[in-house]
């Protein structure tokens, strides 16, 4: 047996000249990245204070990090896809079919698991320990080992562009297809073993979130008054320690039928491929809740900031996620209604489906409400929770009608399908984690991102969606099936040259985002958040300066009702000097996580390309990774007091250089959290 | 102009542009979309089917649309340099808004699952259409990247054309002799999977004469986007010509010629076999599935059993 398995020289994408682009673009990036550190001299700081972090803050910002970089990759496939179809009628256009193939399955693959993913943990990380007013997550290496395993299966996707091929199988990998009888190659093993190393990493982060909310909440934070970002991420952390499994499940079969020759899912042999279909959408529903809850949970702290108001309709907020959590797990089969079920069934599965509607009605009808009599200030975060709120509801309209099973029947398979969901997740998924990203970044960095190019990266996303996904629908309508490298019929195809404009408008989207992120740096004195409290919040990440302390609050605060900041501003107890500190145990820095990632890595490269002496090496780092890190008992250290005072110390200073909240400046300012507010 | 109205200005031209594509995209849409095979079907499936999305969209423009006014009215009257409008920062909670936000919704979801229940059972693609006519028996296979359609009782086989008799009810026994596909022709209803080792079934009726194209739309591979064939539905002396037609062709269908037919192809054109293996259809099934029936995913082919 070959040393290197079945990795050869042609494995080198030099057949084609986009694939080769591509790798180089791939590689520049990397070799980009360390150039730069190496320019600033930062290797110390990146490895010491960074790779080896186990703060919640920092991994939550790599994380995020990860998703911006993954956002743009994934967005290149987009554009190619849409340009390769609006011009391939009766043409090759410019990609052939092994590489559009490659293309549409990578697309979602990495905005699913790669982008939304890591975007989701990321701002769930940096806020929610904050947001119950705890010092850390349950536990913080485990939260280590979680990034790195996601960052492991990432650059499994990115690696597949220079080395192999990646999957054609479309991110869902339908078996029989996705077996070895038709997919020999390693591209359908490079999704499996991306998506299981970091399908470990989610349902470690799941369990870890959960535990956090159930055990680290500060005194006083009852459940009932958890901000609503945070009841979301415990909907989704349970979702996520349910429905993961399932996906692991499934992808670990299937690597056996194509590793091992097994017949789990093949056509012969005893397989059965409606198993996997099956599998994978016991956990593919909840996924999709598991990626939006977080979302709507941001947008319910977005909409009660810059309405200036209390949200309306706390209860029913928290049991329509409850009521969505609970139904995500029974509607999977919506997913194939077409796979010769008994009306029976299908309408079982078809109501179940429909009725997610009324929870979800409920939170939006909530919002508007909490819209209803503020004082709404139009701040980029805010801007993306209008735009969802409208948006929304057409994919929600579109939802519903493929939920009916005699209209799935046509549009199943269709654009119609693929419009349905890009119009639950743009909107819904990437504009909630954009006002994320917005409203919390000064939490994260210390400085407020550019509102300017803010607004104007909503503006070309908001019309760009439409612009882009609309025609889908109509496509769907004149039976244009999903992913058509070419086609024959003409009437498609001013719809796709429409939809590429659109994706062209989004381009222009991500590069006014980009620009924010470059403005923003370059003008961050002009935009220092200096209380910690930037846009007159109301729970309790803004009571921690901007950044956060690593150990974020000096003092546990003390909760007394929901909206818990607001509610110390309003009593007059907000910055208040303790009387004493005290030391603190803080979680010493590791590199076991990374090198658990690497290894990860490295086991999955070497799974795909049956480099067997090298997975069985990796397993071992893994292993030994384990035992050292859990036999050190060694692994926390203690702040003393008397460094948190000299930290808490140096804030006063600076909330006396700005004494003013910056959105007083705003001319719908309402006023701030006083006494007679409360009447 | 004042500031303050300066800036609540600022943002409503973007609003218009957003509406203005929006309506544009709308518009040319609109034109093309009117004679595409969902919106004007040539069945009655298909046209039960578009009846019911018609409905289903009707019925929830009671919520869809309070949302676009809402948002829209919310946004403007309650923008914060608007010190006319009232503010009440403390009101979260108003029981009788409750019982209308969870109320109305829930009301139209008890209606639409009625009629989710009533359209599913009776537009159940197993489903005869007509139990008392003897529909046309038509068995489909989907090979890479190809449709074979095999008329048993015509002793017939054609690859990528499917001919029937106009107002007479179709029955299309489905299976795969490769990856899994998905049969639909629009324009006469919806779609099923084919599989292999697995029968599932289509039952179709075209009421107007015509010319309907019907594909694969489940990814199967690189011959993916050619895999789609004509569908001609024809008065019943035209289609008794075409079988006539058929039989005329030198080729036959049998187990050799098969095992040719079956290998990878690309744009196959439209072949005419005057002969066919006895027993095809079950023996491709059986050769997946060692006539292990528990594998179907629905046994009878009448709709009452699950």
């Amino acid at each position: 047996m070959d040393i290197f398995g079945r990795l050869t020289i042609e494995s080198l994408p030099f057949y084609s000249a986009i694939a080769a682009s591509g790798a180089a673009v791939t590689v520049l990036g990397g070799l980009s990245v360390v150039a730069v550190i190496t320019y600033f001299g930062a290797w110390r700081l990146v490895l010491f204070q960074w790779l080896s972090s186990v703060d919640h803050k920092k991994i939550g910002i790599m994380y995020i990090m990860l998703a911006l970089v993954m956002l743009v990759r994934g967005f290149v496939d987009a554009a190619m896809m849409r340009s390769q179809q609006a011009i391939a009628l009766n043409s090759d256009g410019y990609l052939p079919p092994g590489h559009f193939d490659q293309i549409f399955s990578s697309h979602g693959t990495i905005m699913i698991f790669f982008m939304a993913m890591p975007f989701l943990s990321g701002l769930i990380n940096l806020i929610m320990p904050q947001q119950i007013g705890s010092r850390d997550v349950a536990f913080p290496f485990m939260n280590a080992v979680s990034l790195w395993l996601s960052m492991a299966g990432a650059a499994l996707v990115l690696i597949s562009l220079v080395i192999g091929k990646f999957s054609t199988a479309g991110w869902t990998a339908y078996p029989p297809y996705s077996g070895l009888e038709f997919t020999p190659g390693v591209g359908v093993d490079y999704w499996i073993w991306a998506v299981l190393i970091s399908g470990f990493g989610s349902t470690m982060s799941g369990i870890n979130f959960l535990v956090t909310i159930i055990k680290c909440r500060a005194p006083g934070m009852t459940m009932f008054r958890l901000p609503l970002f945070t009841w979301t991420v415990f909907i989704t952390s349970v979702l996520i320690i349910f429905a993961f499994p399932a996906l692991t499940v499934a992808c670990a079969m299937l690597a056996l039928d194509r590793t091992l020759g097994m017949h789990f899912f093949t056509n012969g042999m005893g397989g059965n491929m409606m198993n996997y279909i099956n599998l994978f959408w016991l956990w593919g529903h909840p996924e999709v809740y598991i990626l939006i809850l977080p979302a709507f949970g941001v947008f319910s702290e977005v909409v009660a900031v810059f309405s200036q108001k209390r949200l309306f309709g706390y209860i029913s907020l928290v049991l329509a996620t409850m009521a969505i959590g609970l139904l995500s797990f029974t509607v999977w089969l919506h997913h194939f209604f077409t796979m010769g079920s008994s009306a029976r069934v299908n309408s079982f599965f078809g109501t179940m489906t429909t009725i997610i509607a009324v929870p979800t009605g409920v939170k939006v009808f909530d919002w508007l409400l909490t819209m209803y009599r503020g004082r709404i200030i139009f701040k980029p975060p805010m801007l993306f929770t209008i735009g969802f709120l409208v948006t929304f509801v057409i994919g929600g309209l579109s939802g519903v009608l493929l939920a009916l099973p005699p209209i799935d029947y046509l549009m199943h398979n269709t654009t119609f399908l693929i419009a349905h969901f890009h119009n639950m997740i743009i909107p819904g998924v990437l504009f909630g984690y954009l006002a994320g990203y917005m409203f919390w970044f000064p939490k994260a960095f210390g400085f407020k991102l550019n509102e300017k190019w803010g607004t104007r990266a909503f503006w070309c996303w908001i019309v760009g969606f439409y612009v882009a996904f609309m025609p889908l629908y109509v496509l769907g309508l004149l039976g244009m099936p999903r992913r058509m490298e070419h086609y024959e019929i003409a009437a498609w195809q001013p719809h796709l040259i429409v939809a590429a404009f659109g994706a062209f408008i989004i381009l222009l989207g991500m590069i006014c985002l980009g620009v924010q992120l470059w403005v923003s740096v370059r003008d961050r004195i002009e935009a220092l958040d200096l209380t910690g409290d930037p846009w007159n919040g109301r729970s309790l990440e803004w009571a921690t300066s901007s950044p956060a302390a690593p150990y974020n609050f000096a003092v546990l605060p003390k909760v007394e009702c929901r909206d818990a900041w607001w509610d110390m501003k309003q009593r007059g107890v907000a910055y208040r000097r303790p009387e004493k500190y005290e030391d603190i145990v803080m979680p010493k820095n590791t590199f076991a996580g990374a090198v658990i990632g690497a290894a990860g890595f490295a086991f999955g490269f070497a799974m795909i390309w049956w480099i067997w002496w090298l997975a069985l090496l990796s397993l071992a780092v893994i292993g030994a990774a384990i035992i050292v890190r859990a036999s050190n008992d060694d692994d926390e250290f203690v702040m003393p007091a008397s460094e948190v005072k000299a930290i808490e110390d140096a804030r006063f200073p600076q909330l006396a250089k700005a004494p003013k909240n910056a959105m007083e400046d705003e001319p719908g300012f309402a006023g701030q959290p006083a006494p007679e507010a409360a009447a | 102009m004042t500031v303050e109205n300066a800036r609540a200005l600022r943002w409503r031209p973007c609003a218009s542009i957003v509406l203005a594509a929006a309506s544009a995209a709308v518009l040319c849409g609109g034109c093309s979309v009117l004679d595409g095979p969902v919106l004007s079907p040539s069945g009655p499936i298909s046209l039960a089917q578009r009846d019911l999305l018609f409905k289903a969209v009707a019925i929830m423009m009671i919520v869809i649309v309070p949302v676009f006014v809402m948002a829209a009215i919310f946004a403007r009257r309650y923008r914060g340099t608007n010190r006319k409008a009232r503010y009440t920062p403390n009101f979260d909670f108003y029981w009788p808004l409750e019982v209308v936000v969870w109320g109305v919704p829930a009301a139209i979801i008890v209606w639409l699952s009625l009629h989710l229940w009533h359209y599913t059972y009776q537009l159940d693609p197993y489903k005869e259409i007509d139990p008392g006519v003897k529909p046309l028996q038509v068995q489909a296979i989907a090979q890479d990247w190809k449709w074979l359609f095999v008329y048993p009782e015509q002793n017939i086989a054609v690859v990528n054309e499917l001919a029937m008799p106009v107002n007479t009810p179709v029955s299309i026994a489905i299976t795969s002799d490769t990856a899994m596909n998905s049969l639909v022709i629009p324009a006469l209803g919806g779609q099923i999977y084919a599989m292999a080792g697995m029968q599932t079934r289509l039952n179709l009726l075209a009421d107007k004469t015509g010319t309907f194209w019907g594909r694969n739309v489940q990814y199967s591979g690189r011959g993916f986007a050619d895999q789609q064939f004509q569908t001609l539905a024809q008065p019943k002396a035209d289609f008794d010509a075409w079988v006539e037609k058929v039989k005329q062709s030198a080729k036959a269908l049998d187990a050799a010629a098969y095992e040719a037919l079956a290998k990878p192809s690309q744009k196959v054109p439209v072949t005419y076999f005057s002969g066919v293996e006895p027993g095809l259809f079950d023996k491709i099934i059986a050769k997946y599935s060692h006539g292990d029936s528990d594998r179907m995913p629905r046994h009878s082919n009448t709709g009452a059993m699950d």
